[in-house]
């Protein structure tokens, strides 16, 4: 497989829930894909569907309410459509998950070295002592000290980027070749964000491991990620490399995301930017634009929503805005950079 | 077996939630309290079920109405001895029995059986048919119901509402006073609760309750009523008393001490307000089971005293006659499965109505 | 771990000292009247009550007759005010009844109660759920005496299926089966309402834990559906179901099952409490008490520790 043959692609997937309240399509339409040993942000709101859309890829939102469209395709297989014991042998052992909060995501009954090993066994015809053996070197790996006598220590024992690490260790048990990292930072310290990021960023090479990284904070995936996906109300808003991403950023609702992070190399601006507005419904969205009602720049056209295009001179950065680029860039520095528009104006 | 609730993508199952969901559309900005109204009235077999308690309450209501106008007779009214006129035939309300030539055989019927259901063909007289005493089981089981119900809701409302106040004190005030509530809830908790209702049922009924400048005569429902209460104070307490502890600590309780708000305001206003839903559930639920105690209690005479009549005297008095008269003991008890499980349904669809996620449980 | 248990047995003391002396002025105060008139009868002359009174040591001040009292039950000479006989001995005598039946009974309902509501929850939604709900609703809501009674005349008595023995209770030592044969119906009359509680417990349990995060690590991990539900829901899950049951056991144990006894006649420890307590004979109702007093915090004691040892989260250190 060369560098650059897709590993996961996504396309068109579609994600509703029957709740009481009514449909509520939380992915409406998303298409990515994923390149061997590359790392791609997928950047919204709470509420976005970015968690939705990497459950599904390994099946874990199925339920008698839900209902899903579109297709996954990996090693030839469709994700969506395959069967539960085929998801079994994907899970874990090609496609891993890092969930958000590793205070409630490790079983509080059972040693983390046994549920490493549990999984390492389901997935690899080792006996006990061999999977024990892997394990004790993998929380080495993640950076736990002493693993050899960790290993039997139960979640309540280790602090939260600890257990953090184990989840990270037990996700790269069995080399998978996707890793989804689901908001791995947000319940963690600040300082013990950026160890676990770069310990992402670290695995990554050494496993060659390609990662979906999912989160609300623009600041992360600036970090690590190759590409961005922008996401608001269960759909792309927004795609493209990350240098294009953060330098021609084309819909305002990342600029909005851009204007909330507090910039050190910026002089400090008269107040931080927030988007106005709750995120809208799900059940019965927004007509055209789903952003319209948030968005300080939409005019009669937005009515209407516009298609994920590539609207600039460079072909894989899309955005659905119907504004002229152009018109754009004059308008956003405003969001982004009120100090340089003040000094402009 | 799977883990999940249906792996299967269930068309039917969606279409169904989806379409039980209808165009009211969003949950944003309704109360707490509207929400649970809506997905109450949604639950259709929780209504039914209320409806039936209600119609079990307004039936036993009605007993005097009842056995004034249509059964002509009393609950504790004896009609030994007498007919029952049915056409031109006379049916003995307690069989006489006696030997009998039928065909050259001598056949023997044993006496004392009282006369069974008549349905209607009595114009309503004797409908469940009569006891042992003749005395009308129609009319004895709406009383009963009268008594058991009167049991059964009263113990609730005292048993909560003194649930309510300790764990609201011990919340409030802490320290010595939720140390000795604490303890005192369980002392209660480690009592064999049968025995001690037994045995407090049958020490009261002896001679009635003097004490404390407190008379309560000896066959008073309030005996059962308030031993019932009494004994399951702290399986409403202590639930209840670990929720208000950790309502005290929260922000919105700081803000009203910060805003001088006395200790009646908190407990009453902020605190009690938290934990209205669970008191709701909490209170229908042990309805049910205080119905049930009642019965176990009076079945045991240390509840209702006869001749009085409750459903748990009722079946106590049919126990002997099972096998001659079996309706004396099942009637009583399908009037109490009826009343319980109607209160259980809607009990739990109010749980689900106002908190779907609830941990609300009576560990009966 | 020692200081834990040490603290917990000087508390057990306590309970049982505090229960007694309250179950001691129950039966003392509230009554009324004068306990030896009542001891000797109706037709008792005046030197009749004044030799009870002093036998029986009544006309020393409550607080040393409780003691005595206490003493007498330990010391097992303690007789009963009515029948003479020793309470302590006439307990002994209740034990293997209450024993064969509570313990037949606790498996019974444990087993079908963990069976019944996990297939509830696992099943949630579907017809065999549905089914099991209403089943269990209706089990709860049964008087437990009153299913005895009925089941005694539909299965028990010849009309219409005579299947088992009417009542009763024949000692294990005499005959295994005949013994076996007489408690199947008690045992299942006992165990109705419990295995509908526990069911309704355990599918709510059940169903909240399928929802845990760590439930879904473990199903994103790739382990089978089978192990998902055994190793991490079920193992959690359980944990209140193993206290409800040391509570729920130890009351029946201690007492609970006085219904269940007095409807099918078999001479336990239950109906020698509700005979002692309706003649208000003293001696062997407060016998009872600290016996069912004792099974109580006993068993509140190990649920304790076994509460521990499954949920290392909550490990004395």
């Amino acid at each position: 497989m060369s560098a650059n043959e897709p590993l996961l692609e996504v396309d068109g997937l579609k994600v509703q829930f029957a709740t009481e309240d009514g449909v509520v399509k939380a992915v409406d339409g998303v298409s990515f894909t994923l390149e061997k040993g590359k790392v791609l942000g997928i950047v919204g709101e709470s509420g976005s569907g970015k968690s939705v859309t990497s459950m599904t890829l390994l099946g874990l939102t199925r339920g008698p309410n839900a209902r899903f469209e579109g297709s996954v395709r990996y090693h030839g297989m469709d994700l969506v459509k395959a069967s539960e014991s085929q998801l079994q042998k994907v899970r874990g052992a090609g496609i891993a998950m890092i969930f958000q909060d590793p205070m409630t995501s490790l079983n509080p009954v059972q040693k983390v070295g046994d549920q490493i090993i549990e999984m390492i066994r389901a997935h690899e015809p080792l006996d006990k002592k061999a999977a024990r053996q892997r394990t004790i070197d993998l929380l080495g790996e993640v950076g736990i000290a002493n693993p050899a006598g960790r290993v039997d220590s139960y979640p309540h024992e280790f602090s939260g980027g600890m257990r953090q690490r184990v989840m990270i260790a037990m996700a790269l048990a069995c080399s998978p070749d996707v890793l989804i990292a689901d908001e791995p930072t947000t319940a963690l310290d600040v300082t013990i964000q950026a160890q676990i990021l770069e310990l992402i960023a670290k695995l990554k090479d050494e496993f060659g491991t390609a990662v979906i990284l999912i989160t609300h904070d623009l600041g992360v995936v600036a970090r690590l990620s190759d590409d961005i996906a922008v996401m608001y109300a269960g759909r792309i808003v927004e795609q493209g490399p990350k240098g294009s991403i953060f330098y021609d950023p084309q819909h305002p609702y990342t600029w909005g995301l851009l204007g909330s992070i507090p910039r050190i190399d910026q002089p400090k601006p008269p107040h931080l930017h927030a988007i106005p507005g709750l995120p809208p419904s799900l059940i019965r969205p927004p007509q055209g634009c789903k952003f319209r009602p948030r968005c300080p720049h939409a005019f009669d056209k937005c009515m209407e929503e516009p298609d994920l295009l590539a609207r600039v001179e460079q072909a894989d950065h899309l955005d659905r805005c119907w504004l002229d680029p152009e018109d754009k860039r004059n308008r956003r520095t405003a969001t982004i950079r009120p100090n340089e528009s003040e000094e402009a104006a | 077996m799977t883990v999940e609730t249906g792996t299967q993508v269930s068309e039917d199952s969606f279409a169904a939630i989806a379409a039980a969901a209808g165009d009211e559309g969003d949950v944003v900005g309704r109360s707490p309290w509207a929400l649970a109204w809506r997905r109450l009235r949604r639950n259709k077999v929780a209504l039914a079920f209320l409806v039936l308690f209600i119609i079990i309450c307004v039936c036993c209501a009605l007993a005097p109405l009842y056995a004034h106008h249509i059964a002509h007779t009393g609950p504790n009214d004896n009609h030994v001895g007498e007919f029952l006129k049915e056409g031109n035939k006379k049916i003995p309300i307690i069989s006489q029995g006696g030997i009998k030539i039928v065909n050259g055989q001598t056949k023997f019927t044993p006496g004392g059986v009282p006369i069974g259901p008549q349905w209607f063909s009595a114009g309503g007289r004797f409908v469940l048919g009569a006891d042992t005493n003749g005395r009308d089981i129609a009319v004895r089981l709406l009383y009963g119901g009268i008594n058991s119900l009167k049991i059964g809701i009263g113990s609730s409302l005292i048993c909560t509402f003194i649930a309510i106040v300790l764990s609201l004190l011990a919340a409030y005030y802490g320290g010595i006073v939720d140390f000795l509530i604490a303890r005192f809830y369980d002392l209660i908790w480690a009592f064999p609760v049968l025995l001690l209702a037994i045995a407090l049922g049958t020490a009261l009924s002896i001679n009635g309750f003097h004490h404390f400048g407190i008379t309560i005569a000896a066959g008073s429902l309030w005996i059962p009523t308030l031993v019932i209460s009494y004994v399951l104070i702290p399986y409403v307490g202590r639930p209840l008393r670990g929720q208000l502890l950790s309502l005290r600590e929260k922000e919105f309780v700081e803000a009203a001490v910060a805003q001088g708000a006395g200790p009646f305001r908190i407990m009453f206003g902020e605190l009690l307000p938290n934990v209205s839903s669970t008191v709701l559930v909490f209170f229908t639920l042990i309805i049910a089971n205080n119905i049930l105690t009642e019965a176990g209690l009076s079945f045991l005479g240390a509840g209702v005293q006869p001749p009085n009549p409750s459903w748990g005297t009722l079946i106590a008095d049919g126990q002997d006659r099972i096998s001659t008269a079996p309706w004396l003991a099942i009637t009583p008890g399908i009037a109490i499965v009826l009343t319980v499980l109607a209160l259980n349904v809607f009990g739990d669809g109010l749980r689900d109505a106002l908190d779907p996620r609830a941990r609300v449980r009576i560990e009966h | 771990m020692a200081v834990f248990v040490i603290r917990r047995l000087i508390g057990m003391v306590l309970v049982l000292i505090a229960v007694s002396f309250i179950t001691y002025l129950i039966f003392v105060k509230i009554p009324g009247g004068d306990p030896a008139q009542r001891i000797a009868g109706k037709l008792a002359t005046a030197q009749n009550i004044e030799d009870i009174r002093k036998k029986l040591g009544l006309d020393q001040p409550f607080y040393i007759q409780y003691f005595d009292m206490m003493k007498a039950i330990f010391e097992r000479r303690l007789v009963s005010y009515q029948s003479q006989l020793n309470v302590v001995g006439q307990i002994e005598a209740g034990m293997p009844a209450t024993f064969s039946l509570c313990i037949g009974a606790g498996i019974i309902w444990l087993t079908f109660g963990i069976l019944v509501g996990t297939i509830s929850a696992v099943t949630a939604g579907r017809l065999s759920d549905r089914l099991i709900t209403v089943l269990a609703l209706i089990g709860i809501s049964m008087p437990v005496f009153w299913l005895g009674i009925v089941g005694r005349y539909l299965l028990a008595e010849g009309n219409p299926f005579h299947i088992f023995p009417d009542s009763g209770y024949v000692p294990i030592t005499q005959s295994p089966v005949q013994w076996l044969y007489h408690l199947l119906l008690p045992w299942f009359v006992l165990a109705v309402l419990f295995i509908g509680f526990y069911g309704r417990v355990l599918r709510s349990t059940v169903l909240d834990t399928i929802n845990e995060d760590y439930v879904r690590t473990a199903r994103a991990k790739g382990i089978s559906p089978r192990r998902v539900l055994l190793r991490h829901v079920l193992r959690n899950s359980l944990i209140p179901i193993v206290t409800l049951f040391g509570l729920d056991f130890a009351a029946v144990l201690g007492g609970g099952a006085i219904l269940t006894e007095t409807v099918f006649q078999l001479q336990g420890v239950g109906q020698y409490a509700a005979q002692s307590i309706t003649t208000l004979d003293l001696p062997p109702i407060m016998a009872v008490t600290i016996y069912a007093t004792f099974f109580i915090v006993f068993f509140n004691f190990l649920v304790d520790l076994l509460y521990a040892w499954l949920d290392p989260r909550i490990r004395p250190t």
